[in-house]
């Protein structure tokens, strides 16, 4: 997930069978979707795109609202809990908060983010604050309550990709190109650790550039896990020639579990992350072999289940029902898959 | 009969290592150009001599992050067009440090060289020709090695600065003759060899190659031919260039300047170029690698144009501030540009049909934007050019005549394609 936070959960029920995945909807937009979010009371969902615009759509009706501010793609959602207000991110470092439930929403701030990309938002549980990370090599804490800038994180050598408060709302992780995960006390601003996850990472010595980054970021509800999406085994970089990978971490011990990675062979990136309340990791991604969704149980490296999709997958996000599941593609459509057991006939 | 030049001697083992192969080609090449009655050099070079830099973006740099920015468009990308030095005229704001040089540069926007192979690409852009089975043309750096380079220089008079190896690539000059091909310093470094080995004291060395002359002379005076000319030209040339050897020495530069040009390869490339071009080096060739951004364009545009854009346009402030550049002229060139579809691993491929190229510097009118594409990009809607027309263009920035001939084996051949000329509104 771009913009990682916690799934507000408005079910207990939380039983899915990804192997009978099925198309719940679809919204279609003229470009390519590039992000996308449920808003917490799970009556919307939102999506970037590769344009400057934010798109909602009404769930019940298909009713789609433009949402104009931004000078550049918005890649970072992310929502206060309990509803009210909606923070996106843009790559021309624009961070913007909206009154999203309104009928046309404008945005009551903004604030030049970041110098270049603005990649991630993640709101912390209670509410307070907001992180943000970027090109600039910097994660940014600001308040939610008058939109200032409360602390900057400085100790990424190269673009952050991600930010995510964890479970408690007392840490922040941050991860950036190279496959670097950065611990944070967020009380004190201290960095606690490091976490390798350079595996994620290469600098292909052919085309000398870097390639990875962890594409999307989420920790288990229980907050005992954290999941990092990217690409690994590159062998071509500018082909993006390499294979979708989730690295796990015990967030108590700080170690890695063997990567998951799709049982079947697939060539790209894995774009995004999400834990289900069950412990399920749904990851999402594409590449050469086009778009897929890959189900991990917890102790198992190899997916259980993959859900082929028509087109590559950016980003995706869990309902708060814990049922569906909201993908953003490339063919410009937001498709949204029902996960849980078909009802009895 | 032919000399057998390698003895096989522990010295000429020595002596004859890469660069000398390269400068044994190049004095080869002083006589062996002799045989195409070289047309008359433009005697008014003479008194102020003229230099080329090429800044070559390998694998093709994207026109859309760079001289023609299509914001907010179904192409442009992520980026924004930015304002530059010269009212009116935008480009990606992934170039800030080039826009500040941009009254000192001019564009061209309607390039159509129909061609998406990087070879046959690289040919076109380097040589002006379309590639074809019967004749292989010299690339400009060689061509204007031979047309406005001094004859007595003990430098190569065409270096190409490259990541990788070193080497000589004959190549370059086809029919003009090794002389005139490129010596390749791979990864910025000197010529190899350009030091005397420990072993070998200065006396004994000073010893050995009276011993070589004086061998040479007693065989020329028996069996003169250019090519044993060549060979022991080769021998003075690289002397001389041992002398001079601090040439390739970039760290003689300031801490300031170091740091202005960044310490990263293409960085440290360019200072060198700077370097070079003092020291009277006719054509630098600069190659930045690599812009073959079929996968996640946007990204590796920033990390590789991140690299570009302060040490060029320090390279161009600088040459205008020691007055060289009304005396250089400038050209950053690719392959190829990429396409204005962004595919779905947020790549550009290769696109041909519609992208630009950047010049400053000897001739070129300053601001100048010349041709226009279409508001996505996708086609030139004004003042379509090819690489005939730059090639033309470039001889006039020059000061030489672009229909002169080469004469090779007796027949006339155009130094540049006939079908076209120059593109006037770029000239100065």
């Amino acid at each position: 997930m771009s913009s990682t936070q916690m799934p507000q959960m408005l079910s207990t029920n939380f039983t899915i069978d990804p192997a009978q995945t099925r198309l719940a909807a679809e919204f279609k937009h003229s470009r390519p979707l590039f992000s996308c979010r449920f808003d917490p009371t799970g009556r919307f969902v939102f999506a970037g795109a590769q344009d400057n615009l934010v798109q909602r759509w009404d769930l019940a009706t298909g009713q789609r609202t433009e949402l104009a501010g931004h000078d550049s793609w918005v890649r970072g959602l992310a929502f206060l809990p309990g509803g009210g207000c909606l923070y996106s991110g843009d790559y021309a470092g624009r961070l913007a908060c909206w009154p999203y439930a309104v009928e046309s929403p404008q945005p009551m701030r903004t604030h030049e983010a970041h110098q270049g990309w603005l990649r991630s938002i993640s709101v912390c549980p209670d509410g307070q604050l907001i992180a943000t990370a970027g090109n600039d090599n910097m994660v940014r804490l600001w308040s939610t309550a008058d939109g200032k800038l409360v602390r900057e994180l400085a100790g990424h050598n190269c673009h952050v990709y991600n930010a995510a408060f964890d479970p408690t709302g007392r840490h922040l992780v941050s991860a950036d190109l190279k496959g670097v995960v950065k611990h944070w006390d967020v009380a004190t601003s201290t960095l606690v650790r490091t976490l390798d996850a350079a595996v994620l990472w290469k600098y292909d010595n052919s085309f000398r550039a870097d390639i990875g980054g962890i594409r999307g970021m989420s920790f288990s509800a229980d907050g005992r896990w954290l999941a990092c999406a990217g690409i690994t085994d590159v062998t071509n970089a500018f082909a993006g020639v390499g294979k979708p990978v989730i690295v796990v971490f015990d967030w108590l011990t700080g170690r890695a579990k063997p990567p998951l990675r799709p049982q079947q062979d697939f060539q790209g990136a894995s774009w995004g992350v999400v834990y289900h309340p069950t412990g399920v990791v749904i990851g999402v991604g594409g590449g050469g072999g086009g778009g897929a969704m890959w189900f991990w149980r917890p102790d198992e490296p190899q997916s259980f289940f993959t859900f082929k999709l028509p087109a590559v997958a950016r980003d995706l996000d869990l309902h708060p029902d814990g049922k569906r599941v909201a993908v953003a593609q490339f063919d410009g459509v937001l498709r949204v898959y029902d996960i849980s057991p078909k009802p009895a006939a | 009969m032919l000399c057998r030049y390698d003895c096989g001697s522990p010295e000429h083992q020595i002596t004859r290592r890469s660069l000398l192969a390269g400068l044994a080609g190049g004095a080869m090449g002083t006589f062996g150009i002799s045989r195409f009655a070289v047309p008359a050099v433009a005697e008014e070079l003479k008194s102020a001599q003229k230099r080329v830099l090429i800044i070559f973006l390998a694998g093709g740099s994207s026109q859309l992050e760079t001289w023609d920015p299509k914001p907010n468009t179904d192409t442009g990308g992520p980026f924004r067009a930015i304002p530059t030095s010269v009212p009116g005229v935008h480009i990606s704001e992934l170039l800030p440090y080039s826009a500040k040089q941009m009254h000192r540069m001019a564009i061209v926007r309607g390039i159509n060289t129909a061609e998406d192979d990087h070879g046959q690409g690289a040919y076109i852009m380097e040589t002006g020709r379309r590639p074809d089975n019967v004749t292989r043309f010299p690339a400009l750096g060689s061509v204007m090695s031979k047309f406005v380079g001094p004859a007595d220089s003990p430098l190569p008079g065409y270096i190409h600065i490259q990541p990788g190896g070193a080497g000589y690539n004959k190549q370059d000059s086809a029919f003009l003759g090794p002389k005139f091909a490129s010596v390749s310093l791979g990864d910025g470094n000197p010529p190899p060899n350009v030091v005397r080995p420990e072993s070998l004291t200065e006396s004994a060395d000073r010893m050995r190659n009276m011993l070589r002359q004086r061998a040479n002379e007693r065989f020329a005076a028996r069996r003169r031919t250019a090519e044993t000319e060549a060979y022991s030209y080769s021998y003075e040339q690289a002397l001389q260039l041992m002398e001079r050897r601090e040439v390739f020495d970039v760290s003689k530069e300031s801490p300031q300047d170091l740091e202005r040009y960044g310490t990263h390869d293409f960085g440290r490339h360019c200072l060198l170029a700077r370097r070079l071009l003092e020291n009277g080096v006719t054509c630098v060739k600069v190659t930045h690698s690599n812009y073959d951004t079929h996968w996640e364009n946007f990204d590796f545009h920033i990390e590789q144009l991140g690299e570009f854009d302060r040490p060029f346009a320090s390279l161009i402030g600088d040459l205008a501030d020691r007055g060289l550049l009304d005396s250089t002229l400038v050209v950053v060139m690719a392959e190829f540009g990429r396409t204005p579809r962004i595919n779905a691993g947020l790549g550009r491929d290769h696109w041909s049909r519609a992208w630009s190229v950047a010049l400053a510097g000897c001739g070129i009118q300053h601001g100048a934007v010349v041709g226009k594409t279409n508001p996505n990009g996708t086609q030139v809607t004004d003042r379509e050019v090819h690489g005939g027309h730059l090639f033309h263009t470039y001889f006039r920035a020059l000061g030489l005549d672009s229909k002169q001939k080469y004469h090779v084996g007796g027949q006339p051949v155009p130094v540049a394609d006939q079908t076209v000329g120059p593109i006037e509104e770029l000239l100065a």
